[in-house]
Parts: structure tokens; C-alpha cells; sequence
């Protein structure tokens, strides 16, 4: 039976759509979470899609992350459960201090919407376990305005040293792009950081958007790893409900 | 006119109504006087945004049939059926006026505008483009137009999440003082979901949700829309409207959900001219009328006087026609969205268009206490609203039209034989017309949606179909400075490129939607450029067998500099059947052959080339055979879906070295060509005949490509192979084999450039023209 993931929607979320697709794509069985909701319905898992939830007004994520499905979340998450955030989804958590850091506003300060090259830094995760390889070069859009990670020299030496810095801005070849290397990263983030997990490893965001590049037609099935690790991962965590993400690692 | 001579015009004549109208008015009216809010919805109604009033004679002479359209002008966006169940509805409109004010908030609500008609009708938007148009780009007010007009259309479509997936960015002098922001919207529906903008049946809930009415956009149809620029004059800021790209995406899931289960009998966005436009319109296309209760419009602030409240162009708002048994569901649809929902009147059985204060009763009679305010026939707003049959006359011209390839004199400013080829085309891939628009498109999402084939910046876009093999492919063409010569031609070449543009991808074209661009139509110069510009959209649309489904027209662009050149932009959707013969542009492999379909043939006038090299006085631009045009096209398709073609690109801007150079530069690889120069390497290389277009095709299907082409009466010719990291071009001919002595000193007779050379060129072209650091 294909496992159930929960797809939030706040109202201005707008690739709920997408990311439902490229879920039932991958074999799972997608539901919509509407933000109103208390309760997770029994998902294996959730993610948080992007868009412009609530308008974004004042910054991105700042008020969806007091909406009543987030509290539902956070006790999710405490729990083990497994919870991916893409781009807006990112910012979401991270407002809502379910990964570590912040996105501040791409250095350009424009809307950035073009392809980049990701790399998984570990394929140990819930979210990287189906790649290839790690290192590998991702290809996927990002389209944000706020997508430039950051957080202070002694929170980023401790996501390196504990392994939550899961992805990284690279070059077409797989070199980890420089910090101030316009072409390979382009929004600025710190280290080069894409994506990032909690340090129990079971909350993970990027900026990049996987479920836009999961089908040979878009140009790119870079994605479709990351989704499918999601899925499987869920899958496993539905059949053995006791934090089994945390046992991944 | 001075202040005191203003203060004491009559109240119509400040309101944009003459005293001919005012005449006419009283007609409709049984003789007597409007009153002041009376007249206040009639100016709006009656201004040439609304009411057409000097197009509309001109506008019945497109050819609007076709067995598949289902929905075709005078709807809110054209629908055409695909199959399968499903129809693509779109439409293109300007926000030119407010733009040039505002750019931001003129180009963010010109995109929720075209939305609201996207999915007024059922659709689902899925795509966006945008054709923009600006003066110098040298020049600092240009500049921070582009900026604010670029961010304003993505703020908006980045945030509603519908993908922005082409357009054009344009510079050319005469829209120094009036931008052109034309925008296209597309959106995919379910036949059956497919929703009128009709008032229903008598006793039928008249229901507004959406944001509430407040001040912003007073007058912005009669006002801005509709009347000549003196200046950049920021009195007419209060006339823009402000958008909410979020109460719009709030906007759009409500309205689906609403037309999904039914619970609307109609539905009409509010745009120019707010809630008068939305429901004396409705109620026309009814044959009702509607009775309005001032006080049940929800508003933003107190103390707005009624006129203020029935024009207003306040965004993200809609209006439905809603049956009283279904009112329980129509609110909770709107609450759960967080949207103000509330019934503001009925449809009635009288015709007319009756405003109250104090509220109908339960059969739609005004109470006791209830003052009538307002009653006009819904049709004297709409249907019956006055036309003005305008006085047409060709400028009288400094030279009469030139004819096409007049043979040239020896000219140092179009320097035939001083050229070198080679540098000429790295300027044109550089100049800020043809080189590349990714500093624009990098600030739009194109992606979103997770439908996007091919987005901006590789000729037309292609957008898949979920759940079928099917895919649309969607183009926007203008061409102002062939309008500025000849503005019958102009139309015609921009329907013949914007189709073959879609051609070439294997699509066939379903249809065409217009946005005309013209001066002031009481100048009988301005509205004889629009009456050429509209026989030429037809003469082309009839050749070609399209349907014209709706439309925009926009008047009054001039500014004290002048009126901007003829610009009709056409906007086309295509529907390719089975996405796995998509062809695109770029060289796919080494060793293929490369063919140029169609004919060369003279006159440089309107090219890019002539913009960069100076005009040739003598010479006049090319001509179009839309017969030719047709079979091209059609060759094209066919040749695609027998798989024959590896790759295929238009010829237009900056000619065929042009289209080679991106063949080369978008396909990685370079190749090693000859080209016929005749008499003239300019136009060999760098001339933009029409209904040209250059293939790649793998050396085992060249035969049954030349067969094909002979067997259709299109012109072919071999210009050689592709491979290497350069383009070579090496000009055969009488212009190419002259003695050095007569070539001069420069001149070379190929053209050699590298790949990277290319790339610099075109990637650099539009930053630097802009003067962004990149």
C-alpha cells in the first residue's frame, strides 16, 4: 500500500500541486494538510512546499509558522517524524526553529528563478538515501528571493562537524562552489549551503526545487532521488513508526 | 488651461465626456440629464478602454471562427478546445499607462488583470508572458522603468505561481516617453468547467468577494487609459491601481473551487471600470439588469462618496451571479479562504442597471428607506455605448513608401562591400535587441507549476499537459520598426512570425490574440495606422486559417515626443500532439546537415541591421507572401512529426547569420556553411525576409527532407554541415568576390567566429546596454 505524506497548504502556497505530483509519481500516496488542521491525519511523513505562504508579508515564513498545522509539526518532528522543507517550506522551518539558520535575501537582492547544481554531502539521510552518489551534481531550478543561507561561524562549523549541512551549491562538475562564486552559487548562502537537517536528522530543507525537476520532460531527474528517498523513507518509518529516521542515521 | 478656466468646465467635460457624448447619453436615457454618479459610470463605460468606441467598427472585420473555438471576443479570454476534454483559454492585454506612472505596481496589476480573465473563465493560469517595450536604454528613466516593470511582473506571477515563460524586451526610440507593457496569460480548463461572464437568471444573488473597494484606481480607464501623456505626471498617480499578488492567488483557488462544484451561474473579474463595468456588463450579456446595494460593498475606509465606489478600480476582486440555494456554500468556499464575501444585489428582469442606498428587499425592490441613486439600461453601458466612426488619413511622408531591395549606391552608412561579416554579427548578437534576455527572465519563475518544457529565452515556450502526450506552445511577436514603414505589413509579419515561431516546435497554431498599440485615434494619421494594422492582423489570420479570440486595444500611447510606432503584438498558442516530436533550435549533432527553407529575398528597411548600420534612405522593408508563409509552415510541421528534423530555427531578427549563430551557440557545437550573398551580403546575412527558417537534419533523412520540400513548393537550400566550436559562413557571389581593392581594406569574404566569441557577445549584450552589473 503506498505510504501517506502529508502536503501542507497555507493559504499562498503555490507549489503544493507540484509537490503532490512528483510525490504520487514516486509511488506514494500524496494528501493535502490544510493549515487550519490540528492534526496530521497519520501522514508518514510531511512536507512543506513552496510558495508565498501568507504573502510572505513581512519576511518569508515569519507568520505561517504560528498557523495551527505548524504545532502539529513540531510535536510530529519531536516525535521522529519525518519532515522535508522546500524553499519556502525551508524558510518555514527555519523560522519556526525546526532546522537551524535563516534565509536572508539573495545578494543580488532580486528574484533569483534559474537552474543550479546541488550535491548531497552524505547518502546516509532520510532525504539523500536513494541518490546515486554523493558529491554528485544535482541539476534544479531555485526561484526565490530569499534564498541566501546563513548562520554565525560557530553554528555552521557545528552543522559541518555533525554532518547537517546535507546539501551544497556546486559547479556543472561537482565542485563545491565558493562562497562568492556568482555563477555556482548564486544567492550567496553561507558555505555554499543548499539544504540543512535538524541534528536529529529527521527535519531537512533546501532552497532548490527537487519536485520541479523529477521527470526526464522537465529537462532534468535530479530530483526524483531526493523524493524517492522521502518516499521510501517514509515507507519504512510507517511500517516500524518509532522514529526510524533518527535510526537511518 | 488655467485653474479657473478648469474649475468652471462643465462636470462632463472633466470627466473625459464630450458634449457629443453627453447628447448621446440623453438619448439612452429617455431625454433626460444623467445625474453626477450617472455620469461618472458612463464616462468610465465610455472611455475607449471600456467601450472600444473608436476600434470596434474595425475590430468586427477579424475573422473569429474556427470549428474548435468555443468562447471567442467579447468573453473575458478566448477558449479553444484541445481534446481529450480540455481547452486552453488565453488572452493578451496592455497596462502601458499605468506603467509609465507607476512601473511596479502598473506592471504587477497588468498581470493580475489578465489572470483574473484567465480564470474568470474556468482556467487554471498556467503560464505567463510578458512583452515589454521601452525607449533608449542608455537613458536613466528607462532604466529604472525596465527595473520597476521587471520586478512588478514578477513580484506579482512569482507570487500567484504561475510561471512567466517568454515574452519579449524591446528598446526603441519612440517609446522614450510610453512604454509598452503587454501581457499574455494562458490557462488550461476542463470543457465542461468552462464559465461565462453572465448574470443568470432574475432572483440570481449578485455576490462580490475578493478585497475590499477602496480609493486606489479611481478613473484608471478614463483617466489613464484613455487619454494622451503630457508628462510624467504624478497627479495621475491616484489612477494606479496596487496589487495583491496574494488575496490574488487566494482569488484564483476560490474561484476554481467555486466553479468546480458549481455554485456560480456566472462570473466576471472586476477590472477598468470596477464594480460598474463587471455587473452592467453581466447583465447585458443576460439581457437582465441588476439592482446594486451601495451599502452592502464592503469597503476599506469610510466616507467614499457612491461614484467613488462604483468605479473604483480596487484589484483582487470578483463578482458572481450566484442562485439563492447555493449562497450557504458560495460564503464558505470564500471564508475558508480568507476572502470578504458579500452580496451586494440581484439580477432583475428590467434591463437596467439600478444603484440603491439602503438595500433591496427579499424580491430585489428597493425599501422603503432606500433612496434610488442610480438607473440606467445596463445596455447603454456595454452593447449600446457610443462608436465614433474616426477619420482616417495616411501621413503624408517625407519620401513616398519605398519599394523592396531598391538597388543600393555605393554608401559608406550601409557599407555593402567595407564590411567585415564576422564583427557585424558579434554587434547585432550584442546590441540590446538581440542579445540575450536571461537578466530579465533569471528574476521571473518559469518553472513553477512543474510544466515548463522550454522557458524563456529558446524561441517560443512549451508547456506539457499533464496526464496526456500533449504539450502547448505559446509565442508573443511584434514588429514596430517595420510599423513605423508600413503598418498593414507590420501586423501581417507579426502574425507570420508569432505562428512560425510555434511551427517551428511542430505545433500547430489554434489561434491568435491581439494587443493593437496605437496613437490618439481622433488624429486621422494614429487611426489610419490602427485601420492598417488590423486589415493586416486579418488579411494574415484568414491566410493562415486562425481564429482571432480576443484581444486588447490600446490608444492614446503618445507622449509629448510623439505617438510610439505602430506596434500590434500578437500573441499565439499552439498545441503539439505528441511532445516526443518537440523540435527545438539548437545544433543537436556534428555531422548533420543545415538547410535554409524558404526564400531570401530583398529590402533591409526595419532590420536590426539597418539600426545598427543606419538607414538606407533608398531602401524599403521586406515583402510578405502570406501564401509562401503558409506552405513554410505547413512543410515545417510535417516535416517534424515524419521526425525528419533534428533542429529548427525562425529567421528574423538579425537575419540568417543570427539564426545560425544560435542554432550554434544554444546547440554547443559550431558548424561550416556557405551562403548565397547575391549582390548583397547584407541581406544574405543579415536580412530579415520573412518565412525563412533554417533546419538541421541527420545526413539519412536530408533526401526525404529535399523530397518533402520540393513535393510543397518551398524553396531549399544546403548551406553545409554542423561540427566544431566555431561558425563559418562563407559568402558565394557577386557582393563576396568583388577585388580586394573594391572589397576595402576590412572586408573579408567569410565569416570565422568562435563559439565562445558568440556567447560573450550575446550573454553581455543587455546588461551592459542597461548599464547592470552582472
Amino acid at each position: 500500500m503506498a505510504v501517506r505524506i502529508g502536503v501542507v497548504v497555507f493559504p499562498g502556497s503555490n507549489c503544493d500541486r507540484d509537490t503532490v505530483h512528483a510525490l504520487d509519481r514516486a509511488g506514494a500516496e500524496p494528501i493535502v494538510l490544510w493549515h487550519e488542521e490540528a492534526s496530521l491525519r497519520g501522514v508518514a511523513a510531511v512536507v512543506l512546499p513552496g510558495g508565498f505562504a501568507y504573502g510572505d508579508y513581512l519576511r518569508a515564513g515569519v507568520i505561517a509558522r504560528f498557523s495551527p498545522v505548524m504545532r502539529a509539526i513540531g510535536a510530529f518532528a519531536a516525535d521522529g517524524g519525518l519532515v522535508l522543507g522546500i524553499c519556502n517550506g525551508f524558510q518555514v522551518l527555519a523560522e519556526a526553529g525546526l532546522v537551524p539558520g535563516a534565509l536572508l535575501r539573495n545578494r543580488s537582492l532580486r528574484f533569483l528563478g534559474r537552474d543550479v547544481h546541488i550535491a548531497a554531502t552524505r547518502l546516509d539521510t532520510p532525504f539523500t538515501h536513494a541518490l546515486a552518489a554523493a558529491g554528485a551534481p544535482l541539476r534544479m531550478p531555485v526561484a526565490h528571493g530569499e534564498g541566501c543561507y546563513f548562520a554565525d561561524d560557530a553554528t555552521l562549523d557545528a552543522l559541518e562537524r555533525d554532518g547537517e549541512v546535507l546539501f551544497r551549491y556546486v559547479d556543472e562538475a561537482g565542485h563545491r562552489a565558493s562562497e562568492d562564486d556568482r555563477a555556482a552559487n548564486p544567492t550567496g548562502s553561507l558555505r555554499a549551503i543548499a539544504g540543512v537537517s535538524n541534528a536529529a536528522g529527521n527535519v531537512a530543507g533546501l532552497m532548490p526545487h527537487p519536485e520541479r525537476a523529477a521527470e526526464a520532460i522537465l529537462g532534468s531527474e535530479a530530483g526524483a532521488g531526493i523524493i524517492r528517498s522521502l518516499v521510501e523513507s517514509a515507507a519504512r518509518a510507517a511500517r516500524q513508526p518509532v522514529a526510524v529516521a533518527v535510526g537511518a542515521r | 488651461m488655467t485653474l479657473a478656466e478648469r474649475a468652471v468646465e462643465p462636470l462632463h467635460r472633466r470627466l473625459g465626456v464630450t458634449d457629443d457624448e453627453l447628447e448621446a447619453i440623453r438619448d439612452r436615457l429617455g431625454g433626460r440629464d444623467p445625474n453626477d454618479l450617472e455620469l461618472a459610470m458612463f464616462s468610465v463605460m465610455w472611455s475607449e478602454h471600456c467601450s472600444y468606441k473608436s476600434s470596434r467598427p474595425l475590430l468586427r472585420t477579424l475573422p473569429t471562427a474556427g470549428k474548435d473555438v468555443v468562447a471567442g471576443p467579447g468573453e473575458n479570454a478566448g477558449v479553444i478546445s484541445i481534446g481529450d476534454g480540455l481547452a486552453v483559454a488565453f488572452k493578451i492585454e496592455s497596462h502601458n499607462h499605468p506603467s509609465a506612472v507607476e512601473p511596479y505596481q502598473g506592471a504587477a496589476t497588468g498581470v493580475g488583470g489578465i489572470l483574473r480573465d484567465i480564470f474568470t473563465m474556468g482556467a487554471r493560469p498556467i503560464a505567463i508572458l510578458d512583452a515589454l517595450r521601452f525607449g533608449d536604454p542608455a537613458d536613466a528613466r528607462t532604466r529604472h522603468l525596465v527595473d520597476g516593470v521587471v520586478r512588478g511582473v514578477g513580484g506579482y506571477g512569482n507570487c500567484v505561481g504561475v510561471p512567466t515563460v517568454g515574452g519579449e524586451l524591446v528598446f526603441d526610440r519612440s517609446y522614450q516617453g510610453n512604454p509598452l507593457v503587454n501581457v499574455m496569460a494562458i490557462g488550461l480548463l476542463e470543457e465542461r468547467r468552462l464559465t461565462l461572464a453572465t448574470a443568470g437568471q432574475p432572483g440570481d444573488l449578485v455576490v462580490l468577494f475578493g478585497s475590499a473597494t477602496g480609493r486606489d484606481g479611481i478613473g484608471g480607464a478614463s483617466v489613464l487609459a484613455s487619454a494622451t501623456f503630457t508628462d510624467d505626471d504624478p497627479s495621475k498617480r491616484p489612477s494606479v491601481q496596487v496589487g495583491d499578488p496574494f488575496a490574488e492567488k487566494l482569488l484564483i483557488e476560490a474561484s476554481l473551487e467555486l466553479i468546480e462544484r458549481g455554485l456560480v451561474e456566472g462570473l466576471q473579474d472586476l477590472g477598468a471600470g470596477g464594480i460598474t463595468c463587471a455587473t452592467s456588463e453581466t447583465a447585458d450579456r443576460a439581457g437582465a439588469g441588476i439592482l446594486v446595494d451601495l451599502d452592502a460593498i464592503p469597503r476599506r475606509e469610510p466616507g467614499m462618496a457612491p461614484f467613488e465606489v462604483m468605479i473604483s478600480e480596487s484589484q483582487e476582486r470578483m463578482c458572481a451571479a450566484v442562485r439563492a440555494d447555493r449562497w450557504p456554500e458560495v460564503r464558505e468556499v470564500c471564508t475558508r479562504w480568507g476572502l470578504p464575501v458579500a452580496i451586494i444585489g440581484r439580477v432583475t428582469d428590467d434591463g437596467d442597471l439600478t444603484i440603491v442606498e439602503g438595500g433591496p428587499d427579499e424580491d430585489g425592490h428597493a425599501l422603503a428607506p432606500a433612496r434610488e441613486i442610480a438607473r440606467v439600461p445596463a445596455r447603454a453601458l456595454t452593447s449600446d455605448a457610443i462608436v465614433h466612426e474616426r477619420v482616417a488619413s495616411p501621413p503624408t511622408r517625407e519620401r513616398p513608401a519605398p519599394a523592396p531591395g531598391v538597388r543600393l549606391g555605393p554608401s559608406d552608412r550601409l557599407p555593402e562591400r567595407g564590411m567585415d561579416p564576422g564583427a557585424v554579427l558579434l554587434a547585432l548578437l550584442g546590441s540590446a535587441n538581440l542579445s540575450s534576455r536571461r537578466t530579465i527572465f533569471e528574476q521571473y519563475d518559469s518553472t513553477v507549476g512543474a510544466d515548463t518544457v522550454v522557458g524563456p529565452g529558446h524561441g517560443a515556450a512549451v508547456l506539457r499537459i499533464k496526464g496526456t502526450t500533449k504539450a502547448l506552445v505559446a509565442t508573443t511577436d511584434g514588429n514596430q520598426s517595420v510599423g513605423r514603414l508600413d503598418p498593414y505589413l507590420a501586423a501581417a509579419l507579426s502574425v507570420a512570425e508569432a505562428t512560425r515561431n510555434v511551427s517551428i516546435t511542430g505545433a500547430r497554431p489554434l489561434g491568435v490574440t491581439n494587443c493593437l498599440n496605437y496613437g490618439d485615434p481622433t488624429r486621422p494619421e494614429a487611426f489610419w495606422e490602427l485601420r492598417e494594422g488590423v486589415r493586416g492582423l486579418a488579411d494574415a489570420c484568414l491566410a493562415l486559417g486562425l481564429p482571432v479570440t480576443g484581444g486588447n486595444v490600446s490608444l492614446y500611447n503618445e507622449s509629448p515626443a510623439g505617438a510610439i510606432a505602430p506596434t500590434p503584438e500578437i500573441g499565439v498558442v499552439g498545441l503539439l500532439e505528441d511532445i516526443a516530436t518537440l523540435a527545438g533550435p539548437a545544433f543537436r549533432d556534428d555531422g548533420d546537415h543545415v538547410l535554409l527553407l524558404g526564400e531570401t529575398t530583398a529590402g533591409l528597411a526595419g532590420s536590426a541591421y539597418v539600426e545598427l548600420a543606419g538607414e538606407a534612405a533608398e531602401d524599403g522593408p521586406p515583402a510578405l507572401d502570406l501564401g509562401r508563409e503558409a506552405a513554410l509552415q505547413s512543410f515545417v510541421r510535417e516535416a517534424i512529426a515524419h521526425g525528419l528534423v533534428a533542429s529548427a530555427q525562425d529567421v528574423s531578427g538579425g537575419g540568417l547569420a543570427t539564426a545560425l549563430a544560435e542554432c550554434a551557440m544554444w546547440g554547443e557545437r559550431g558548424a561550416d556553411l556557405r551562403v548565397a550573398a547575391g549582390d548583397s551580403p547584407a541581406v544574405g546575412l543579415f536580412g530579415e525576409s520573412p518565412s525563412r527558417v533554417v533546419l538541421s537534419a541527420a545526413p539519412g533523412s536530408v533526401p526525404a527532407l529535399l523530397r518533402l520540400a520540393e513535393a510543397q513548393g518551398v524553396p531549399a537550400t544546403e548551406l553545409g554541415l554542423v561540427g566544431g566550436d566555431r561558425l563559418r559562413i562563407e559568402l558565394r557571389g557577386a557582393g563576396a568576390t568583388g577585388s580586394p581593392e573594391e572589397r576595402g581594406s576590412r572586408v573579408a569574404d567569410a565569416l570565422d567566429v568562435s563559439l565562445a566569441d558568440l556567447r560573450l557577445a550575446w550573454d553581455r549584450g543587455l546588461p551592459r546596454a542597461l548599464g547592470w552589473e552582472d
